[in-house]
């Protein structure tokens, strides 16, 4: 019975000490990025040439490292769309390319060849390579340049499309999300950013709330 | 088999125990909370580490120091892998060359705790300090 104890015992000490250290690690990283936010003068959160989906005006911002052949991406979207449609001209989003997969630099490439043709054509390509992702993003065979077939009803012009793909304003563009990558730490996608502070709990109802406390605090009269 | 020596091995065990518990919880803090990729390396020593976890505790309760028998190859695999993983870091082995694929290099030293204190050289102590006293509860047996 004392054995039962001791070992009982020394095994919470050990997960404790886990639970402990898991807040004081997350805690320094909230505490780095929001650093970053607030006083680095070339801060990942202000980057205006990325793609934005809402209102300039809106006070509180997502930014969101995603990949377009990331399942969790592509399942998660749906919710951050919903949560800016529910805080319309409150809430807005910042989407930053995380091309950790195999051939979605690629589509990447396509997605910002797409926006320089109007942003309407961007959002449709962006929510087509999304909703097609297991037709063309199969981790054992990834077909990237199968997109283009898929590309067709967006009102894409596909020719100029191939040719601009590689312009140098979005190469840039790639380059600058790598090195905000690196910044921020960011491992795994998607990566979301709450008014420069990382999403607390990765789930819809996380999301929701953390914004919802967001726009409360910025929309305080 | 005296109670002094009975006591003697359930506490050389328990401190088995304790390492395996803390190298397991460890090396999930590394991958889980601080989010690095384990290397392939890597995951052959959890492979090896996370059931001595398990097979301790069933050894404990009550008192089984035949669980000795069934420990110690498996910690003798993992300390050879983490003994094989050290020497990758320390560039006496090359890592030998083959296609690049997505994943991680097992030659990266991502985490020096104290100067020279890697993941694997904790892996490597941690296996050393297990053999060891399992020897010392084989011993107390074979008396």
């Amino acid at each position: 019975m004392n054995k039962l104890v001791i070992v009982g015992g020394a095994a919470v000490v050990l997960v404790g000490a886990f639970v402990i250290g898991m807040n004081v690690y997350r805690g320094q990283q909230t505490e780095k990025v929001s650093q970053i936010a607030a006083t680095d003068s070339d801060s990942p959160f202000n980057r205006p040439d990325a793609p934005m989906i809402g209102t300039i005006m809106a006070k509180v911002e997502i930014v969101e490292y995603f990949d377009p052949a990331c399942e969790s991406c592509r399942e998660f979207y749906p919710y951050v769309k919903n949560v800016l449609e529910q805080h319309k001209n409150q809430v807005r989003l910042s989407l930053r390319y995380a091309a950790f997969h195999k051939g979605s630099d690629y589509v990447v490439q396509i997605l910002e060849a797409a926006r320089l043709q109007g942003f309407d054509i961007y959002v449709k390509s962006l929510e087509t390579v999304l909703d097609a992702q297991p037709i063309w993003a199969n981790h054992n065979n990834p077909n990237p340049s199968m997109v283009w077939t898929l590309l067709g009803n967006t009102g894409i012009d596909i020719e100029r499309a191939k040719r601009e793909m590689n312009d140098p304003r979005i190469l840039a563009r790639l380059k600058q999300d790598a090195a905000d990558i690196v910044k921020l730490n960011v491992r795994k996608t998607p990566t979301l950013f709450i008014n420069g502070k990382p999403l607390r709990e990765f789930s819809p109802e996380g999301l929701a709330s953390q914004v919802a406390s967001e726009v409360r605090a910025a929309y305080k009269t | 088999m005296t109670d002094k020596s009975t006591s003697r091995q359930w506490n050389l065990l328990f401190v088995c125990w304790l390492i395996a518990g803390a190298a397991t919880l460890g090396s999930l803090f590394f991958s889980e909370v601080m989010e690095r990729v384990p290397c392939v390396l890597c995951w052959y020593q959890r492979i090896a580490m996370f059931p001595l976890a398990f097979i301790f505790t069933v050894g404990l309760f009550p008192l089984d120091v035949r669980c000795v028998r069934y420990a110690l190859p498996i910690a003798l695999a993992g300390w050879a892998i983490a003994l094989y993983h050290c020497l990758l870091y320390l560039g006496v082995i090359p890592e030998s060359l083959r296609p690049c694929t997505q994943g991680v290099s097992c030659a990266d030293v991502k985490i020096e705790l104290v100067g020279f204190v890697t993941i694997p050289l904790l892996s490597l102590l941690g296996f050393t300090l297990i053999i060891s006293l399992l020897l010392a509860v084989r011993k107390g047996i074979k008396q």
